[in-house]
């Protein structure tokens, strides 16, 4: 900023010129590009180590969902070598268009593959890829591995042998999708779709839909915990907004405890209270309001989940509702009652359009931060109180199906990103406030 | 900021040297993994100087195979039930064991004959035999008793929440037992679809009064609070709490699915030196006795059951509570470890498919 | 507030009732946060009140699971309470062992966290900073994307260069996760700083170090701390990272927390929660004590 010295009234004939005899317009644009870069040097270590430890391990975990190899390649886990499998069978997939009858050739081609598995100890890992696309064919592979030695021609006939649903053509054709190093099939999978075994796509049996349901479930709680925060939240702030400074600030202190303390412990205080011998049903029952039987069951199940989610997120719907409220000035109101309007019209012209921007960004917050919420649902949400992330969570920890884990993740990130997006526009990052 | 990262890789790297050896052995918590603290860790430590970290897991096959798959392994050893210990060797993700480095009984029998049948396998030996019963709170049913595995899926009868495992195995077989499959007719039923179907109809039927339970610590939780009036667990979970802690709890051993569970050593794990002595020492006649002290799971070795005597309050006779007393076999199914090595995946999933919708 | 003299009798019920509710919604807000304290004191290992607790009976609380938390996983608990038996608790105790790690863990994530954060907050409130929108909102995205999703993608990316089970690896994650909150207080303090105080130093010869250290250091420092502080309570209270990458000895408390949780909820629990409890009503009072402070300060300075 100090190179911007005033031009020598002189030099206007010429341009404005700086001191030193340089054209103002360039001198001003190097010293803006300096302040640029200045600026930028400050952010770049930040902006450098949030891309190496949070934007690359994220985009490298996205690239899962649409490639898993390991009907490809068999990599050994101790010295990293990684072999070619099903060499002949993907040589036969390639000669052969899709929806061809398997014939010996193809039969053939599997046993000397399934023997080169077995020696690879990866009949496993290739069962539980084809698993993925045609349920309940990885004991195929395993048991059929570890005969392949004794498996004489006819091929067809021996494998069919050994289990008789080798003959079923979605095993083809998920065999022959797997050959492809780069598949949709999770993104597929993850929205409850399959291909049949001509490639069309279709609906997974009825039994085995449960990701749309979820995506679906979450975006219903969330959307009732938002509500809930908001019809909570708006009284709540409205009496911070419209009392002295000097005892909201007080009361706020109610609102910002729970904020600050740590997640584990409110959830554990839920679990605490809403338990069926926990304080609230030992309550009514000493009341006499339930019997001993009649304990309610408030816990490990979707209200359990709405109970605790609800509370732990009622600061960051409080929080920008009063920033709001805080400025409106109750003179609006009282000139709307002057003019003979009831308290009610007031508030309702008069006082809550004021507010929409706060319960936009409110809800918009709250909403963002429950559709990823995870440890409560896991900890209070039993079985039917489990939310997307959860599903994730057993993805990756249980049934390792990781392919599957990260096309669930891009597209609940994908869904959180659009309402980030939405919100920056709306509300404005830099708004977001912290008591 | 390089500088703070080298401090604080300095700070740790201190911190580190200065402990003694380690060995991370990942367990089951609970009472479990405190009978074994008792009888093999700490008798470890005193003979080798090693502190042994018992580290907790709902099912340490799940993590381990994680860990494996990822190439991060930071325990040693693990313990694990014997299906998965199988399906985990299948796909190349345990170390193997050699089976020498197992001890002689004390009267010269070769360790191999010692064994149970079957409980030594390439990369997994078992130390004990654990079993899947049920059990209720005797205060919640003060007139008739529940007897047999159909009083658990028996809602009028015994009215009540359920607390259940929350995976496919030993549910599916309990399903079609208390439906009234004949034990030695279940896994060829399961092999067969409608022996699936079978299985979570009768499942269904009790669904909506089912808690899940993942470690099992909790089951005998459960019970004691009250959350549910009969659950699946782990016998000497039930034994433990009824026991030590003096529960109400009657665990009823009709329709009990029982089952190896030992040590294996995770591929690529660290320490593996140790880790091979630790099983050299813990799978001794009288270690595995010991810990049939302190739990009511029947020991691996054939030489190690006539050692097994009392509990550690010195009064309890431990030979009825074991899965294998002879009156506890009468309705009993051992687990098939081919079966569930081989359908665990797939099961698991129609499980979990179910269980959601 | 108060209510106009005027107002209708209709007018007065509501006015009470609404006062009413909000004292129902202040009582779910805070209620399930202190009720576990008393019951953290409970003699016997159940959740409720106990008929001794309620009629104030001595015999009825005890600090039995303060006790746990000491002898959990020491080797000789029973041993008397001598100087070998505090070094026994010091070394062993699985949670003071928590506690440590917490500590380590949570000082130097925020110290990385503060550090980059600030510097970055400085940059940002540059008015000729560019991509300012854009580079601001993938600053503060580790706060809004799940953390889930943070949590398995650094599980494997910690995995494949060896940052897993290191204390390394969960510092710079809990710093990651940390540095929106430095972000947000800090710019939020640079929105009221008025820039023609660095260049009225700097036009009176302060070099940038000088006046950054005598101008701006002094005037935003309260929103650094309490960033710091927020950072520092996001690394303290996080849980799903630690359960992806660390190894059994960077157990953290919440971490150790969560296996109690799901094994059993014994009132040791509780007692963990209290003294949490009683951590978070200091640092929200230094935050308090600090944002006051720093509107004094603001108040003071012109523009």
């Amino acid at each position: 900023m100090a190179d911007m010295t005033a031009t020598p009234p002189e030099a206007a004939p010429q341009g404005l010129q700086t001191a030193d005899g340089r054209p103002l317009k360039a001198a001003l644009a190097e010293s803006q590009a300096r302040a640029k870069r200045r600026a930028f040097y400050l952010v770049a270590p930040l902006l450098a180590f949030i891309l190496l430890t949070f934007v690359l391990p994220i985009g490298q975990l996205l690239s899962r969902s649409v490639s898993d190899p390991r009907f490809i390649e068999h990599v050994d886990r101790s010295s990293g070598e990684v072999t070619p499998i099903m060499t002949g069978l993907r040589a036969w997939f390639d000669d052969n268009p899709a929806g061809t009858e398997p014939d010996e050739a193809a039969y053939a081609a599997l046993a000397a593959d399934l023997v080169l598995l077995a020696d690879l100890r990866g009949q496993g890992d290739v069962g539980t890829r084809i698993n993925y696309e045609a349920p309940g064919t990885r004991s195929l592979f395993t048991k059929t591995a570890r005969r392949a030695e004794d498996l004489q021609a006819p091929f067809r006939e021996a494998i069919l042998d050994v289990d008789e649903d080798w003959a079923d053509p979605m095993l083809w054709q998920a065999m022959r999708d797997a050959s492809s190093r780069f598949t949709a099939n999770f993104y597929l999978a993850a929205l409850d779709l399959a291909k049949d075994e001509t490639g069309k796509i279709v609906n997974v049996p009825q039994e085995r839909q449960v990701y749309v349901m979820l995506f679906e479930r979450t975006a219903i709680l969330s959307v009732l915990i938002t509500f809930l925060t908001l019809v909570l939240g708006f009284p709540v702030a409205h009496l911070l907004a419209t009392l002295p400074l000097r005892y909201s600030n007080l009361l706020m202190i109610l609102v910002l405890l729970p904020f600050w303390t740590s997640l584990l412990v409110r959830t554990t205080s839920w679990m605490v209270l809403l338990q069926s011998q926990g304080v609230i049903n030992s309550t009514l029952v000493w009341l006499g309001v339930i019997g001993e039987d009649g304990r309610i069951q408030m816990i490990y199940n979707q209200l359990g989940t709405v109970i605790a989610m609800t509370h732990i997120l009622l600061p960051f719907m409080v929080l920008p509702l009063y920033s709001v409220m805080r400025p409106i000035k109750p003179a609006y109101v009282r000139a709307a009652r002057s003019l003979g309007a009831t308290s009610w019209t007031a508030f309702r012209r008069i006082y809550l359009p004021q507010t929409v921007p706060g319960i936009g960004a409110g809800a918009l917050l709250v909403f963002i931060l429950a559709v990823g919420y995870y440890i409560t649902p896991a900890l209070v949400g039993g079985a039917d109180g489990q939310l997307i992330s959860n599903l994730i969570a057993f993805h990756m920890q249980n049934s390792l199906n990781w392919s599957l884990a990260a096309a669930l993740a891009s597209l609940l990130l994908a869904g959180v990103l659009i309402l980030y997006w939405l919100y920056d526009r709306l509300v404005g990052i830099d708004n977001l406030k912290l008591g | 900021m390089k500088r703070t990262l080298i401090l604080t890789s300095a700070l740790v790297a201190a911190g580190v040297a200065a402990q003694a050896e380690e060995l991370a052995v990942m367990s089951w918590g609970g009472a479990y993994s405190k009978s074994q603290v008792e009888a093999y860790h700490k008798p470890f430590t005193e003979k080798t100087g090693v502190t042994v970290i018992d580290v907790v897991a709902d099912n340490p096959a799940t993590p381990i195979k994680a860990q494996v798959e990822a190439g991060n392994v930071s325990v040693s050893i693990a313990d694990v039930e014997y299906a998965d210990a199988m399906a985990l060797c299948d796909e190349g993700l345990l170390e193997e064991i050699d089976p020498s480095i197992f001890a002689d009984a004390p009267d010269g029998t070769p360790a191999m004959e010692d064994f149970l049948p079957g409980a030594v396998t390439d990369c997994f030996v078992a130390t004990i035999v654990f079993s899947t019963i049920y059990a209720y709170d005797d205060t919640k049913f003060p007139d008739a008793k529940p007897t047999t595995i159909a009083d658990l899926f028996d809602l009028e009868g015994f009215p009540g929440k359920r607390g259940l495992r929350k995976t496919p195995k030993v549910n599916l077989e309990m399903a079609l037992m208390a439906d009234g499959v004949a034990p030695e007719e279940v896994y060829d039923m399961l092999e067969t679809d409608e022996g699936v179907e079978r299985a979570f109809a009768k499942l269904d039927t009790i669904k909506d009064e089912v808690v899940w339970w993942e470690a099992g610590a909790q089951p005998p939780q459960l019970l004691a609070d009250g959350e549910v009036a009969m659950t699946t667990a782990y016998n000497g979970r039930i034994f433990s709490a009824a026991v030590a802690e003096e529960k109400p709890f009657v665990s009823v051993f009709n329709g009990q699915v029982y089952e190896y569970d030992g040590y294996v050593i995770p591929l690529g794990a660290p320490n593996q030196e140790r880790a091979l002595e630790f099983l050299t020492f813990a799978t001794q006649t009288q270690q595995l006795a010991d810990q049939a002290k302190w739990i009511s799971y029947g020991p691996a070795r054939k030489s190690s059951g006539p050692l097994v005597g009392l509990y550690e309050d010195g009064e309890t006779e431990m030979g009825p509570y074991m899965p294998t007393a002879e009156a506890n076999l009468e309705v009993a199914l051992p687990s098939s470890v081919e079966f569930w090595a081989d359908r665990n995946v797939e099961l698991s999933e129609r499980f979990n498919a179910w269980l959601a919708n | 507030m108060a209510l106009p003299s005027h107002a209708s009798r209709l007018e007065r019920v509501w006015h009470y009732t609404y006062l009413v509710i909000c004292a129902l919604i202040f009582l779910f807000l805070i209620a399930p946060i202190l009720i576990i304290i008393p019951l953290s004191f409970n003699a016997e290992p159940y959740f409720t009140f106990t008929e001794k607790m309620l009629s104030l009976d001595p015999t009825g609380y005890s600090l039995r699971w303060y006790d746990m938390l000491l002898t959990l996983g020491m080797s000789a608990p029973d041993a008397a309470r001598d100087g070998s038996w505090w070094a026994d608790a010091w070394a062993n105790s699985t949670w003071l062992r928590a506690a440590k790690n917490s500590v380590i863990i949570g000082f130097f994530s925020t110290l990385l966290a503060t550090f980059l954060g600030t510097l970055a907050a400085l940059g940002l409130s540059r008015p000729e900073m560019p991509f300012r929108r854009t580079i601001m909102a993938v600053l503060i995205s580790p706060m809004i994307v799940p953390i889930i999703i943070t949590a398995t993608g650094l599980f494997f990316f910690y995995s494949s260069t060896g940052l897993a089970n290191s204390y390394l690896g969960i510092v710079m994650a809990h710093a990651t996760l940390g540095i929106p909150f430095v972000i947000i207080t800090v710019t939020a303090t640079l929105v009221g700083f008025d820039h023609s105080l660095s260049r009225a130093a700097a036009s009176l010869g302060a070099s940038p170090a000088r006046s950054f250290f005598k101008i701006t250091m002094p005037l935003i420092l309260p929103g650094v701390v309490s960033g710091a502080l927020f950072a520092f309570v996001t690394s303290f209270d996080e849980v799903v990272v630690v359960l992806f990458i660390a190894a059994h000895d960077q157990q953290t408390i919440p971490r150790q927390m969560w296996a109690g949780i799901r094994e059993q909820i014994s009132p040791a629990i509780l007692s963990v929660a209290t003294i949490l409890v009683i951590v978070s009503i200091g640092l929200l009072s230094a935050v308090e004590l600090l944002r006051r402070r720093s509107e004094k300060m603001r108040g003071l300075s012109p523009g």
